[in-house]
């Protein structure tokens, strides 16, 4: 299977994976191209020890991933609410109308795609720039590699209160600065605060992901450009970007698909107060404060194909150059 | 750009660097600075403490809440990482060694599987999870765990598998080893630095994460440190816990960064090659 497939294909796909397995074990099995001879004694025990050794990893994928997700997909379809489990019934899509047509969840979705458009794109400007000074710089390089780590070890709940904390009017550095007014318990304030802990805590990450794909422009044409007389931005434009494209492509899809799913930052920040809650802060509180389970499982699945769409259309747009394309595996 | 070494260029990357590093370490020091102050140094806003205290500390660890949630981290994030990166070795081993049927399925569903939206599966786990009894308990969130690791596992492992010199198995082959022999004898222990970056890479997730813990648990039997600093009050119930929450923060952090300190250049190398491969 190629990987230019949606997650919803994929997992069809994982699914028809288990005969695969079964047939292996059969001795007669031949090759899937056909027209080969039949396989040697070696080459079936290798196909068997390469099946074998996957099948734990692909077992376990699946199954906490795509049952859960087809019976998140079934719970969405009824009325189910924890509280009242005596009025659990089918309902069909009454579900998702609720859901489509309420406001909170439009806005925890523009308040989700904002931060994720946001922070991605400053991200993106940032981890190029940390990535260039990562790879080139001249002196304590060891150090600023050490120091970009910490930002991307560190759990994102401790970074959270430590903003929480700076932003807390009296308590906080950063609060004193602005006349001690209480950022946190404004809307737009709040949201720049959640993008800021959400870049601070990301951009080297990015920085890593754009590293490795400098680590593939040839130094041999920088200087052939530079002898040329590129400048460095003709350089940077002309040069780098372009080798660059497939690394950058893959940060971008790894981190917009990673900020959509924005959660921890929010919930200690402002626990989704002010409208600032993202599609993830409101199905938890539908699920775990309001136990509806119905609801709950709706966004989930909402939230699934916005997800699958988000990735497909990287993946159209950007066709071969997508990860997971033949390079990755054949090298 | 590449040979400038002049006392200049030395200078303005200094500058960076300096940036860069403030930039990172800022709110760590500033969570470390609050988790040493007095209670009534702790509201004066200044970022470095006037008065030195170590009693946040000796708070959380007298209160069994704390040493629970701490016991409850490690363990579930060592149990899972173990498990995620045996699984993951033996998959990265066949994906980048064994030519098989579905060997690119399986790296296209780990991919996809790095992909998923987590939220996703907070409202079906939740309610399977109590179905089986599995809700509230070290394996409840052990799976998931396992499961959102394997991806970055089984990545990080084939991209280190596949640097290894790979002729050495083909002579213990020669010599009469079967393809299982020449995995356990030599190339394990050729492999032995790429499954320990995975390993810290993997523990790093799973000491991170809080969606999973906050949904699948509900007691401190299982309550990881993230989730129990939400549950926080301080030594009594009406005293700020802010202290206590910067205290507890620090010690989860602590773990990160001697890894970070120890092994920067090792994670950088698997975080990379993981990633992209060109």
């Amino acid at each position: 299977m190629s990987v230019n497939a949606t997650p919803a294909g994929a997992q069809a796909a994982a699914e028809a994976e288990a005969p695969d397995g079964r047939h292996a074990a059969v001795p007669e099995q031949r090759s899937r191209r056909g027209s080969r001879a039949p396989l040697s004694e070696n080459k079936r025990a290798e196909r068997r020890l390469g099946l074998l050794l996957c099948a734990p990893a692909a077992l376990v994928m699946v199954l906490v991933t795509a049952y859960p997700i087809l019976y998140s997909v079934w719970l969405s379809l009824q009325r189910f609410d924890l509280r009242f489990p005596d009025e659990r019934k089918f309902v069909g899509l009454e579900n998702y109308v609720t859901v489509l047509t309420n406001d909170f969840w439009w806005t925890a979705f523009g308040v989700t795609a904002l931060i994720t458009v946001v922070t991605v794109a400053v991200e993106l400007v940032l981890g190029m720039g940390l990535a260039l000074i990562m790879h080139r710089t001249l002196v304590g390089r060891g150090i600023v590699r050490t120091a970009a780590l910490i930002p991307y070890g560190i759990v994102t709940v401790v970074a959270a209160f430590s903003w929480r904390y700076a932003w807390t009017p009296g308590t906080g550095y950063l609060a004193n600065l602005f006349d001690g007014s209480a950022p946190l318990t404004e809307r737009a304030s709040s949201l720049a605060i959640i993008m800021l802990a959400e870049i601070w805590k990301t951009t080297p990450f990015m920085a890593l992901l754009l590293m490795a794909g400098l680590a593939l422009v040839p130094e041999d044409l920088l200087k052939a450009a530079s002898t040329d007389g590129a400048t460095a931005w003709q350089r940077f434009t002309k040069v780098m970007l372009p080798v660059m494209k497939p690394a950058i492509l893959v940060a971008l899809l790894f981190r917009t698909l990673d900020a959509f799913r924005v959660f921890d930052n929010i919930f200690v920040l402002t626990n989704g107060g002010n409208e600032t809650s993202s599609v993830s802060m409101l199905a938890y509180n539908n699920l775990i404060r309001g136990l509806n389970l119905g609801i709950g499982s709706t966004m989930s699945v909402l939230i699934f194909i916005t997800v699958a769409i988000i990735a497909f259309v990287f993946v159209k747009l950007f066709g071969t150059a997508a990860p997971g394309s033949d390079d990755g595996e054949r090298r | 750009m590449a040979v400038e070494t002049t006392t200049r260029a030395k200078v303005r990357w200094g500058l960076l660097d300096v940036v860069v590093v403030v930039f990172a370490l800022v709110p760590v020091l500033w969570i470390a600075s609050l988790s040493f102050k007095t209670p009534a140094t702790l509201t004066d806003g200044k970022f470095w403490p006037r008065e030195w205290t170590l009693d946040n500390y000796r708070t959380i660890f007298d209160t069994d809440q704390f040493v629970r949630a701490l016991v409850n981290s490690i363990g579930i994030a060592l149990i899972a990482t173990t498990i995620a990166v045996v699984l993951g070795a033996m998959a990265a081993y066949a994906i980048s060694r064994l030519d098989f049927p579905g060997k690119k399925l399986l790296v296209g569903v780990s991919l996809l599987i790095a992909m998923f939206p987590q939220v996703s599966l907070v409202s079906p786990l939740f309610e399977i999870e109590r179905q089986l009894g599995l809700f509230d308990t070290w394996p409840g969130l052990i799976l998931p765990y396992i499961t959102f690791a394997l991806p970055l596992a089984i990545y990080t492992l084939s991209a280190f598998f596949k640097q290894i010199p790979w002729d050495l198995e083909k002579a213990a082959k020669m010599d009469g080893a079967t393809q299982a022999q020449a995995f356990r004898r030599v190339i394990a222990p050729l492999a032995a630095p790429g499954v320990f970056t995975t390993a810290i890479l993997v523990f790093i997730f799973c000491w991170n994460d809080f969606l999973f813990a906050i949904t699948l648990t509900s007691t401190e039997r299982s309550r990881t440190v993230p989730v129990a600093l939400q549950f926080f009050t301080g030594e009594s119930q009406f005293e700020d816990p802010t202290g206590a929450i910067c205290a507890a923060a620090v010690v989860i952090t602590v773990p990160i960064i001697l890894f970070v300190l120890f092994f920067q250049r090792r994670i950088v190398s698997g975080l990379t090659s993981g990633a992209v491969k060109g």
